[in-house]
């Protein structure tokens, strides 16, 4: 895909038509703006049938400009039209006070904590048992097979289970959800830390060893040094997968507080805008996450003094 | 393994299993080993195992201690049998479970400690290392739920949820199929060949392609799965609105990966294909497909794994009466964990198939690749 400037309209000034920026954002802006045209339409046809029958039921006159603009404002409707959709965002997150349980930040704090309690524990976990699989042939013999196969595993299954386990030891609240996120996101940096820990070649480990350097010292100056880069990739594969398992954690708990309990709530209610906002939340939250683990991925490079 | 650790290690393994003839086996009145002659003398001939294992060097003492662990096992699961021992099991047994455990590990780290020639033996060792690792795992997992009396509200044995695995098998075989095989094998063919398609149309038109690949990582980054009561609201309970929650989440990693597979081959190959005067098609089906493959597959195994999450918790929110996710919920809040467990390990069995099938399938089609070759 080196080609990129033929394909774009050729009236177009060719400086302007090779600046980077318009390179690299003209075709996401397009697309998105393409997306979001389809949506509209979609939102129209969808929401059609549903306003045409409120009409006849009323029995009113109604032009087809009446009922396009029904679809976009229907009270419940199969597919809100964005603007209605980020008008109900809006004010779910600014028109409460935060600590309201009708506040979308209320709800977004209460899996954000969970998250992020998971997400240390994951973390903690992960680098961990890939640490001792690094360090010791009969665990990565025996315990490896197994954590490859927990994965395949369809974990959330397990979640009603610790909650009602951990419920009766007398755990509630945060910890169970934290566990299933926890148990959900230390695979993939486990994985990844393994990888990190052998990347050394062996020219560098000889090296070390001519240096009679201790298995602690060559953990520290070189394993941890060159695991870095695979832990901040995995690191962001595994904040996703921990929101995601917090918000699941709240489903089969009747959890009260939460992006899940508020999907779970709204698709009883039927309230669409609600489940949608909610989407919203935890699209929003994910990528500001992604974003601030790409933050301190770029401050740890800096710190170790990498080229950008 | 220092051979030294391993002898002093088998020794004590011996010298628990003895504790076990002297120590009270349970907190009730019970008989204790002497009067058990069978039993007895089963636990005389572990301990005597454990010791020969000590004697001898590194090659008997793993079949002497495997002996020795399976006949601890067979010992403190006969006792769980005698209902003024299960539930309130004393020292004396779980001597019993210390000593064959001790031997038991011993084994393991002996055997991955091996190092065979022969490729064949080595392909069995690395199975059975984990296999047995596994194995003792679950033995633990048994007697411990059994010697400490454990309420199965809580967390049932591996062998009462096996057995209620057995009894309900019409049950399990009906969500089976309305789970996996209607939910997930059909969202699974849907969301992945969309994936591969659009990819390919991406390839061929490049500003589509740049537009794609930072959304695709994007998207494929959200929580989709939320997206399951919309689904239920629009396709109705049954499988379609699993089916569409699957492709859903299926279809961006294919996207982001077939993008970047399609774009893997070289330079070289493209002038050759240029030079043959291939056509598109010609040159998709030889040469950026096979390229592609290792990244497809990679895909294909990622969403063997979300495809059973997305649709197990698309039924969390509405379903017929029957399919895994229901079952797990419906049966959780009626107390029944061990049904619960069942179902979880019919779920990980599909799930471990399925992966095996995928990872079966890339072997046979990427057989090339380096590394298959090693």
């Amino acid at each position: 895909m080196t080609n990129s400037a033929a394909a774009l309209p050729s009236w177009q000034p060719a400086a302007l038509r090779r600046h980077p920026l318009v390179e690299r954002y003209l075709p996401v802006a397009v697309i998105v703006a393409g997306l979001i045209v389809v949506w509209y339409v979609a939102a129209i046809l969808m929401n059609l049938s549903l306003v045409r029958g409120a009409f006849e039921r009323e029995e009113t006159a109604y032009t087809i400009g009446d009922l396009i603009s029904g679809t976009m404002s229907a009270e419940r409707p199969l597919l809100p039209a964005p603007h209605q959709l980020l008008a109900a965002f809006l004010d779910s997150v600014f028109g409460y006070p935060p600590t309201a349980p009708r506040s979308l930040v209320f709800h977004s704090m209460v899996t954000l904590s969970a998250t992020l309690f998971g997400f240390v524990l994951g973390a903690l976990l992960g680098v961990g048992l890939a640490l001792l699989i690094v360090h010791s042939r009969v665990l990565e013999k025996s315990l490896l097979p197994w954590i490859i196969c927990s994965q395949m595993v369809p974990i959330l299954a397990l979640a009603p289970i610790f909650i009602v386990v951990l419920g009766a030891i007398g755990l509630q609240g945060l910890l169970p959800k934290s566990i299933i996120s926890a148990y959900l996101c230390f695979f993939p940096i486990t994985i990844g830390m393994v990888k990190g820990f052998t990347s050394p070649d062996p020219m560098q480990l000889e090296l070390m060893r001519t240096w009679s350097a201790t298995p602690r010292q060559v953990l520290w100056k070189l394993r941890w040094p060159a695991a870095v880069p695979y832990l901040f990739a995995s690191l962001k594969v595994a904040i996703t997968i921990s929101l995601i398992g917090a918000i699941v954690a709240e489903l089969p708990t009747g959890a009260e507080a939460g992006i899940g309990a508020r999907l779970l709530a709204g698709s009883y209610y039927g309230q669409t805008v609600q489940i949608w906002s909610a989407l919203l939340a935890s699209a929003v939250m994910a990528s500001g996450l992604i974003g601030l683990v790409g933050l301190a991925e770029r401050g740890v490079a800096t710190q170790m003094g990498t080229r950008p | 393994m220092n051979p030294r650790r391993l002898r002093l290690g088998f020794s004590v393994a011996a010298a628990g299993m003895l504790l076990a003839v002297v120590l009270p086996l349970s907190s009730e009145a019970t008989a204790g080993l002497a009067a058990r002659p069978v039993i007895l003398a089963m636990t005389l001939s572990g301990a005597a195992l454990f010791a020969a294992a000590a004697l001898v060097g590194t090659p008997w003492a793993i079949g002497l201690g495997l002996a020795g662990a399976l006949g601890g096992s067979g010992i403190s699961l006969a006792l769980l049998q005698d209902a003024t021992i299960a539930g309130s099991a004393a020292k004396g047994f779980w001597f019993i479970v210390l000593a064959t455990w001790l031997g038991a590990a011993l084994c393991v780290m002996a055997l991955a400690a091996v190092r065979p020639r022969g490729t064949q033996s080595r392909r069995a060792l690395d199975i059975a290392v984990p296999l047995l690792f596994g194995a003792f795992v679950f033995y633990l997992w048994e007697v411990s739920v059994r010697g400490l009396g454990v309420p199965p509200v809580l967390m049932p044995s591996p062998s009462a949820a096996a057995a209620r695995f057995a009894t309900s098998l019409p049950i399990l075989g009906a969500d089976f199929v309305q789970t996996f095989i209607k939910g997930v094998l059909i969202g699974y063919a849907i969301g992945c060949g969309a994936g591969l398609a659009v990819a390919i149309v991406a390839q061929r038109v490049p500003f589509l392609g740049r537009g794609l690949l930072p959304l695709g990582n994007f998207f494929s980054a959200l929580p989709l799965v939320g997206i399951a009561p919309i689904m239920v609201m629009w396709f109705g309970f049954d499988w379609p609105s699993k089916a569409a929650v699957v492709a859903l989440v299926t279809f961006f990693p294919m996207l982001v990966n077939a993008l970047a597979g399609l774009s893997a081959a070289g330079h070289m190959e493209r002038d050759l294909m240029r030079s043959y005067g291939a056509g598109h098609r010609q040159s998709l089906t030889k040469l950026y497909l096979p390229a592609a493959m290792p990244f497809i597959f990679n895909a294909l195994k990622i969403n063997a794994t979300l495809a059973l999450i997305g649709a197990i918790v698309a039924e969390f929110f509405g379903t017929p009466t029957q399919g895994i996710g229901f079952r797990i919920s419906t049966e959780a809040g009626r107390m029944a964990i061990d049904m619960v467990w069942a179902e979880i390990a019919l779920a990980a069995i599909a799930g471990m198939a399925f992966y095996g099938l995928v990872a079966l399938a890339e072997r046979a089609t990427t057989f090339w690749h380096p590394s298959y070759r090693a």
